[in-house]
């Protein structure tokens, strides 16, 4: 098994090859579109500006390979910006994105008491069962920083809620392809669970 | 609902941790990655590091302390001190780090918040700022830095408002008047600050039992506590200190 975690210059990847690592997964790192085509799983990571991120996607072929791969129906995961940027658009910069999952990625309304960006731990309540939630308590907290967040058109495509300001979904799934808001590789062990969880799923 | 954060601190010289410990299980009680790994298995959200080495050459010791750090445990840390370039704080983000912390660097050259917030994000800088009470000061707390040495002409919530506008993601506030004392929080400092920014505020300075940290949370609505002795010297565990405020309703990250 051959999992490529795509390099797109959207932050530090270190924190997920650490996890991949330690979760002893047979992985590369790369930006290079034929890794992406050629792998049996993706993770699309990513932290950072919307449109800056879809310009490099563009410009370097990644995003193409991304949705070549996801027709393919092999398993992806989209984590944190990697979450949004699945979506079709995304209200920062009001941003075309690419279009796997519909929906549209929004900001937090503003609520006096509630910092922006979420920071921090928050628990994650799953909506439906799902593989990458498999063995992970229902009380579980997983790591936030983010001041957008998912919002899936279809309710079936919303696997995990998290509330902040309001009830938003913090996990999605739609086919072959999954995406979680929070940072699994530095959520402790239930993070590295559901880690291993997705490079189990076929 | 958004967690209180509870943030161990480590103060690391020269590749040992410097304040005295008494664990008595076997942990090597100098190794930063060892007690790194012993507070994250005791349910810490987070840790930092504080480099106190004293000379410049052996700064790259700190380096591969993060890369140590990064491989054993995972949630987020980050490094502080000695901090004084963007490319000191690329190196130790590339090395794993989440966050590096400012301090007085940051008093001497303000500009290193902007441009570390856009290199490498807002939500990695971090300005950390030791608070000293004085009347004269608009606010009533004035900047020093140096570890406290050192009185600048800088009003604590003017600095955490200009630290906030040029980028900065959270403010550890430290409280030179509390530190050390085991009595308590600033609570009244901590809670200006807190309800003046739109950024986290992490309460710094003071803390000897459980009650300090519901206070500090409750009444002065601080984002995280920054713990350290009373956890290094086996006082308490972090899993004791979380139970309490979640017994008290406090959200907290009870399963890790």
């Amino acid at each position: 098994m051959r999992v490529t975690v795509v390099d797109y210059g959207a932050g530090n990847l270190k924190s997920v090859e650490t996890a991949l690592r330690f979760l002893s997964a047979d992985f590369t790192v790369s930006a290079d579109p034929g890794d992406v085509i050629r792998a049996d799983k993706v993770i699309f990571p990513g932290v950072g500006e919307a449109a800056a991120a879809m310009a490099t996607l563009k410009k370097t072929g990644l995003g193409e390979a991304l949705a070549l791969f996801h027709r393919g129906g092999r398993p992806l995961l989209g984590i944190c910006l990697g979450s949004q940027i699945v979506l079709d658009r995304s209200e920062e910069s009001d941003t075309a994105c690419l279009g796997l999952v519909p929906g549209t990625a929004r900001l937090f309304p503003k609520q006096p008491g509630f910092k922006v960006p979420h920071m921090g731990w928050n628990r994650v309540r799953p909506l439906r069962p799902h593989p990458l939630f498999a063995g992970v308590p229902e009380s579980a907290s997983f790591y936030f920083v983010h001041s957008y967040y998912p919002e899936p058109e279809a309710k079936e495509d919303r696997i995990a809620a998290t509330d902040y300001v309001i009830p938003f979904t913090s996990a999605l799934a739609r086919d072959n392809l999954c995406a979680v808001q929070f940072h699994p590789e530095k959520s402790g062990r239930v993070g590295l669970r559901m880690l291993g969880n997705f490079l189990a799923m076929n | 609902m958004l967690e209180k954060r509870i943030i161990v601190c480590l103060d690391v010289r020269d590749r040992r941790t410097t304040k005295g410990v008494a664990f008595k299980d076997n942990v090597d009680v100098g190794d930063p990655v060892e007690m790194a790994k012993h507070y994250y298995e005791q349910g810490a959200d987070e840790i930092v590091f504080y480099d106190i080495t004293a000379s410049a050459e052996k700064r790259g010791i700190m380096i591969d302390v993060c890369a140590a750090v990064a491989e054993t445990i995972f949630i987020p840390f980050s490094v502080g001190g000695g901090l004084s370039s963007v490319a000191d704080m690329r190196a130790v983000l590339l090395a794993g780090a989440e966050k590096v912390s400012v301090n007085s660097q940051a008093v001497r050259n303000p500009g290193i918040i902007e441009e570390g917030a856009s290199l490498f994000g807002r939500q990695c800088i971090v300005l950390g700022m030791d608070a000293l009470r004085d009347p004269a000061m608009p606010s009533g707390y004035r900047v020093v830095i140096d570890g406290g040495r050192v009185k600048t002409e800088r009003d604590a919530l003017a600095w955490a408002l200009e630290a906030e506008r040029l980028g900065a993601g959270e403010i550890v506030l430290n409280s030179i008047d509390a530190d050390g004392t085991k009595s308590g929080y600033e609570l009244a400092a901590t809670r200006l600050i807190s309800e003046a920014m739109g950024i986290p505020v992490v309460a710094s300075g003071g803390a000897g039992k459980p009650e300090h940290l519901l206070d500090v949370f409750t009444k002065a609505r601080a984002d995280a506590a920054l713990i350290a002795s009373m956890v290094h010297f086996g006082t308490y565990t972090v899993r004791q200190i979380k139970d309490y405020l979640a017994h008290r309703n406090l959200p907290m990250r009870m399963e890790w």
